[in-house]
């Protein structure tokens, strides 16, 4: 599963991600990571069981710790296939079939949002997005 | 040799036994019987493309209200239309904006709106004249309730279009879309094999007067259109259809995430076969229709081509750039261009359609130039400050402070021992110190990410810069990243107050 971790401008200084996984020897595979002036915000994957404990880990740290659980939201109707989502992908979740119609697999999405932003029809949305 | 004529064509679509296939189609049939056998065989080849088409619009006549208004302003759902005709005329352009919600919403999105049988907002404002006495109206229309609404796009359908690439290190946005950095992604637009220019490049049927699909119904082309650049394979026309009679599946309003809105335009040209020079013009396939990819990060008239390209190698997927594999995507719809090309060939196919020879050629050999410019252009050189003051990463934030209240400098670069720029320190980043009570190095409290300019560059540039940043001056250096000035938003205040 997926969660976003976000650290305030006070804590960005810290190194509360080594601390966590440290402390409670869970690995956390990092997909996205984004600093500026006024906090960070990182997306990573941990395996469901291990969930409760970096939560606990990392909030007592001072980091607010949500679920990222709902993949990029295709809106059918309003996408007229053009494929402008394809190059902007990380994980390649957009692919034209033979016929040029548009096939997502969400599976892959990590919730970045890039996509979101390019779609000139406004056919993609997260649910979670900043 | 083969040669038709329009009329015999026309006599086979009202009989029912007229050949149309479409571009796509036709690339192996001139392969296989070659463009004689193929010119005897096929009677029509339809095209299509569906792509954002920013030259795009509506003309509407609204009726006349009671007492009647000679409208001197328009708004469409508070995005304004052009009035500057008659009484109750005026144009929605498909990128004028929303007043209110701005890049969210424009004329694209009102005319979409109508065309999904909604109503909309109409606010007007006017003189008051003794024929039109009514100063201020607002009602409420729906297309239906429109005398007319015409759409005419001055510009659309180019025969092909430069693809997009980005080598800064941030993301652009741009019409062309997200550009990521470092050469991320390239974009492009254009239907390629069954684009209708590209299939009839020398003008042969396309025309004034020449009959077309556009938006789902019929329409016509008024001429060339502007910026129509025959020379260069980028010819352009200028459209007419209803609106009324056109459908949602081919006219969609866009948003481009930093540029604003425009509109997605579903338009195709039937190409009679009337002898083998035009059969083999439309057996043009995606390998044989060549672009450039420009670099959009140069913020200039002039972009550098980085290198030239098939619509085959950008349609694989993936493009090879400076020697990497870079991922491509088609800002136009190449599903709804194939379902335009059909749905022509049907109607056609189906008697409901009748093919023409345009009223007059379109214009060949036709190049269109830069603006000419009459107001000086100001660089950076011009107007920056040369007596700039630098500090040394390793002073302590006490002389930076000090430095700054003898010279009146707000913002000091930093510079390393061999004098090259590693950061900015400002008289606001020295309060924040002593706020916090730290009084050690320049160093630690400086920002290290400094946008800087160029002297080289245009004053209208650096100045979006500065905008879309959020500073207020921006060291100018050369190409050692040496400090060479600096340039802060008050000389570019002054260099306006000078003009005007």
């Amino acid at each position: 599963m997926k969660i976003k971790i976000t650290i305030s401008g006070e804590t960005v200084v810290k190194p509360i991600i080594a601390e966590s996984i440290l402390e409670t020897g869970v690995l956390l595979n990092v997909s996205q990571a984004h600093f500026d002036r006024s906090q960070g915000e990182i997306v990573a994957d941990v395996m469901e069981e291990h969930y409760e404990k970096v939560y606990k880990a990392l909030s007592s740290r001072g980091a607010r710790v949500t679920r990222l659980d709902s993949p990029i939201e295709w809106n059918e109707d309003e996408c007229v296939e053009c494929s402008a989502c394809i190059s902007v992908c990380p994980t390649k979740v957009f692919s034209l079939e033979e016929d040029y119609s548009l096939r997502v697999d969400k599976a892959k999405c990590i919730q970045c949002g890039t996509c979101v932003e390019m779609c000139p029809q406004r056919a993609l949305t997260l649910i979670n997005s900043k | 040799m083969v040669k038709k004529t329009i009329h015999e064509i026309n006599a086979k679509i009202r009989d029912g036994s007229v050949n149309v296939v479409t571009a796509e189609e036709m690339v192996n049939i001139v392969g296989e019987l070659g463009p004689e056998g193929a010119s005897r065989e096929v009677d029509v080849v339809t095209t299509g493309t569906f792509g954002a088409m920013c030259s795009s619009g509506v003309w509407f006549n609204f009726g006349h209200s009671e007492p009647p208004i000679k409208m001197q302003k328009v708004w469409m759902n508070d995005v304004e239309a052009y009035t500057g005709v008659a009484a109750v005329d005026a144009y929605m352009g498909a990128t004028q904006l929303s007043e209110s919600l701005g890049m969210d919403y424009g004329g694209a999105h009102v005319i979409e709106d109508l065309l999904r049988g909604k109503s909309v907002d109409v606010h007007a404002v006017s003189h008051g004249t003794d024929c039109y006495p009514r100063k201020v109206l607002d009602t409420s229309l729906s297309l239906e309730d429109m005398n007319q609404a015409i759409m005419i796009n001055p510009r659309n359908a180019y025969q092909k279009y430069n693809a997009a690439t980005n080598s800064s290190k941030q993301t652009i946005h741009t019409y062309m879309g997200s550009l990521l950095p470092r050469l991320g992604n390239v974009t492009y637009s254009g239907a390629g094999v069954l684009s209708p220019l590209s299939n009839d490049p020398e003008y042969l049927t396309i025309g004034t007067g020449t009959r077309i699909f556009l938006g789902g119904a019929q329409g016509y082309i008024v001429g060339q259109g502007t910026q129509h650049a025959s020379a260069g394979m980028f010819g352009t026309l200028m459209l007419q259809g209803d609106l009324k009679k056109m459908s949602p599946d081919y006219i969609r309003a866009a948003n481009f995430t930093g540029y604003g809105t425009s509109l997605y335009v579903g338009m195709g040209i039937p190409i009679p076969v009337l002898d083998e020079r035009i059969a083999q013009a439309t057996a043009v396939s995606d390998a044989d229709i060549t672009t450039s990819i420009l670099d959009y990060s140069v913020p200039s008239r002039d972009r550098p081509v980085l290198r030239k390209v098939t619509y085959e190698e950008l349609r694989s997927g993936h493009v090879e750039l400076e020697g990497r594999e870079v991922a491509t995507s088609s800002l136009s719809s190449f599903k709804r261009a194939r379902a335009i090309a059909s749905e022509l060939k049907d109607w056609i196919s189906g008697g409901d359609f009748l093919v023409s020879m345009p009223v007059e050629r379109l214009p060949g050999n036709t190049s269109s130039h830069a603006m000419k410019e009459t107001e000086g252009v100001s660089f950076v050189s011009d107007i920056m400050s040369v007596s700039v003051v630098t500090i040394e990463e390793d002073a302590s934030v006490y002389k930076a402070a000090k430095i700054i209240m003898e010279t009146a400098f707000n913002h000091l670069p930093v510079v390393s021992k061999d004098n090259v720029l590693v950061g900015i320190v400002t008289a606001w980043d020295i309060s924040k110190a002593v706020s916090q009570n730290k009084f050690d190095l320049v160093e630690d409290i400086m920002t290290r990410k400094v946008i800087t300019a160029r002297v080289d560059e245009q004053v209208a540039v650096v100045a979006r810069r500065l905008d879309q940043h959020g500073v207020s001056a921006l060291p100018v250096v050369n190409g050692g990243n040496h400090v060479v000035g600096i340039i802060t938003s008050d000389d570019i205040s002054k260099l306006f107050a000078r003009r005007h």
